[in-house]
């Protein structure tokens, strides 16, 4: 898909993540508008998967290890066509298959269930390593928050990746610099996070998040990278694409009433 | 037929034919493959062993991976740094998942020894039990644990195995057969019951044939499997003898008499006693010592029976 396209996909998944939380009144829009056009390259360019054979042998996985941007990997997944968009609007509430966290069981196209911060990544590593042991083509692909760094076990799987060499397996880090309580630097200093990767035997890429074309050259890069695990910190805007959510910690975890999901939706360039 | 040997010994045996005889099978240590015995696996299959490192919560995360990805795992480290450490991977990322990971964690209990109090995991049955769909097994000797070892590899999902440091008497013939969730009714008896797992399967033996001379029958049950557990074998006992006494090496509370307690209290109340650690940590000492020190041993069987008697 070329840019534009790739620019309107992250569009619609910006727009799908407001209206899914919207209807829940509850969730996390901030780190999953932060991570949208990460999701629109991942899901229309880069990964080789089929929405019709969840399951397909041989595909691309990806892994959400910062669990709670869940409204933007279903609004991904649903924009892909692997489950209806009307979906989204059940995220959350009793009976749906759009757990609070994703969940593999019930989820097409879900490759692990996470929220527990941390376990995605080594999750992922196990993946990477059967299919070094499998010959099998498929990468795999995790992404995690800046502030998810904090947790011992991202560490543990860093380590074991580049131990093994997993050459297939690419970390996105989504670097919007806020957690729950405030700044990362505030609560607990993650910088720098490039030269910690490095010396924990990745190759590394700072990139803007946020920037499509970066975004895809960054992924090239890490599938040429051979012997070592690629690591893509890109540099965003937690709340990206809404005025009043961008940067403002307050927008982690809460949903926006009425009045503001249609200020979102509006600035967005969607229909109320 | 060697007399006496570690569950963990068997385990590692266990692996290597099970590993001959299906390439799915992965095994993953966290450098401590000389003592859980995983080293056997990996001397016949380096390129399907795995050294995680001293790393328990990746040890587990990676064996979910690797699981999800459709390998049978085998993972194991001891059973504090299993249940106890990882717990939290455990749970979500292979029990809510239903990975096929198979959890073997050995030097469970006192009878780790010398180690102490922070190396014996007393807890470990209780965390199990605890996560929805996870299957407990405790074997009692090395014939069970092969056996139950392999019906763990053939059945999906989770399945948590504990296994002893300690070498223990051998109490099955070879040919014997387990089914998990199907207790082994070791000796008939009509009097009382002591339901046993682990290393106190040999204790309650002991006990009731002791306990044979001063003119009581006692039925030995072998709960090799702590979940599910086997509720019929439980009733049967309950209504057919006049109490029951349970017998394991972990604390009292939430391990297999909690789950016999379980069963009995809802279908069919009898006077229970609890044979197990009473809500204390271990410490250093030879195990025969230890056992004795906790009260875990076939006098305190005997002893409880007799309790049940008044």
């Amino acid at each position: 898909m070329d840019y534009e396209g790739l620019r309107e996909k992250a569009k619609d998944i910006r727009i799908d993540i407001i209206r899914a939380v919207y209807s829940a009144g509850s969730g996390h829009p901030g780190g999953s508008l932060s991570a949208a056009d990460i999701l629109a390259v991942l899901y229309f360019d880069e990964m080789k998967i089929d929405p019709k054979n969840p399951k397909m042998p041989g595909r691309d996985k990806f892994v959400l290890s910062k669990g709670h941007a869940s409204p933007g990997i279903y609004a991904a997944l649903a924009e892909r066509g692997f489950f209806n968009r009307d979906d989204l609007v059940t995220f959350r509430k009793m009976g749906s298959m759009l757990q609070g966290h994703p969940d593999m069981v019930k989820v097409p196209g879900i490759e692990m269930s996470t929220g527990s911060l941390g376990q995605g990544i080594s999750v992922a590593v196990g993946m990477a390593l059967t299919n070094k042991l499998d010959k099998d083509p498929g990468r795999i692909y995790v992404l995690l928050g800046d502030g998810e760094l904090q947790e011992g076990l991202v560490w543990e799987a860093f380590m074991s990746a580049a131990h093994y060499r997993l050459d297939n397996l690419t970390a996105v880090i989504d670097w919007n610099g806020l957690q729950i309580d405030g700044k990362n630097e505030d609560v607990m200093g993650v910088a720098p996070i490039d030269e910690k990767l490095k010396s924990f035997g990745w190759e590394t890429l700072n990139i803007d998040g946020h920037d499509i074309e970066a975004i895809e050259v960054a992924f090239a890069r890490a599938k040429a990278c051979k012997n070592k695990p690629f690591a893509i910190i890109a540099k965003t805007i937690k709340g990206k694409g809404v005025s009043f959510m961008e940067n403002d910690y307050s927008w982690h975890g809460k949903a926006p009433n009425g009045e503001q999901a249609r200020k979102a939706i509006e600035e967005l360039g969607g229909e109320w | 037929m060697a007399d006496k040997m570690a569950t963990r010994q068997a385990y590692g045996n266990t692996l290597a034919v099970l590993g001959s005889k299906d390439e799915n099978i992965v095994v993953l240590d966290a450098d401590l493959s000389g003592s859980t015995m995983t080293k056997v696996f990996a001397k016949e299959f380096p390129e399907r062993f795995f050294n995680i490192g001293i790393a328990e919560q990746n040890l587990y995360g990676i064996a979910a991976g690797m699981a999800i990805s459709g390998k049978t795992v085998f993972a194991s480290t001891f059973a504090m740094f299993a249940a106890g450490r990882a717990f939290e991977i455990i749970r979500n990322s292979i029990g809510y998942t239903g990975a096929n990971v198979k959890i073997c964690a050995t030097h469970a209990g006192v009878t780790v020894g010398e180690d102490g109090g922070s190396h014996q995991a007393i807890e470990d049955i209780a965390l199990m039990r605890s996560i929805p769909g996870m299957t407990v097994i405790n074997p009692s000797d090395g014939v069970s644990a092969a056996k139950l070892i392999e019906e763990a590899a053939a059945i999906a999902g989770p399945v948590y195995v504990r296994l002893g440091r300690a070498a223990v008497p051998i109490l099955y013939s070879e040919d014997s057969d387990f089914q998990i969730g199907k207790a082994i009714t070791l000796r008939e008896g009509s009097d009382f019951t002591v339901i046993a797992a682990g290393i106190m399967v040999n204790e309650a033996l002991l006990a009731a044939e002791t306990l044979s001379q001063q003119g009581l029958s006692i039925r030995v049950l072998d709960m090799h499997t702590i979940k599910p557990i086997d509720e019929e074998a439980i009733l049967k006992a309950a209504s057919e003898t006049k109490g029951i006494v349970t017998a394991e090496e972990h604390t009292v509370i939430g391990g297999l008499g909690s789950a016999v307690a379980e069963v009995t209290a809802k279908g069919h109340p009898v006077p229970m006693e609890f044979i197990g650690i009473k809500d204390v940590f271990g410490q250093s000492g030879k195990p025969d010592e230890l056992l004795k020190a906790y009260n875990l041993t076939a006098e305190d069987i005997v002893f409880a029976v007799g309790k049940l008697k008044r």
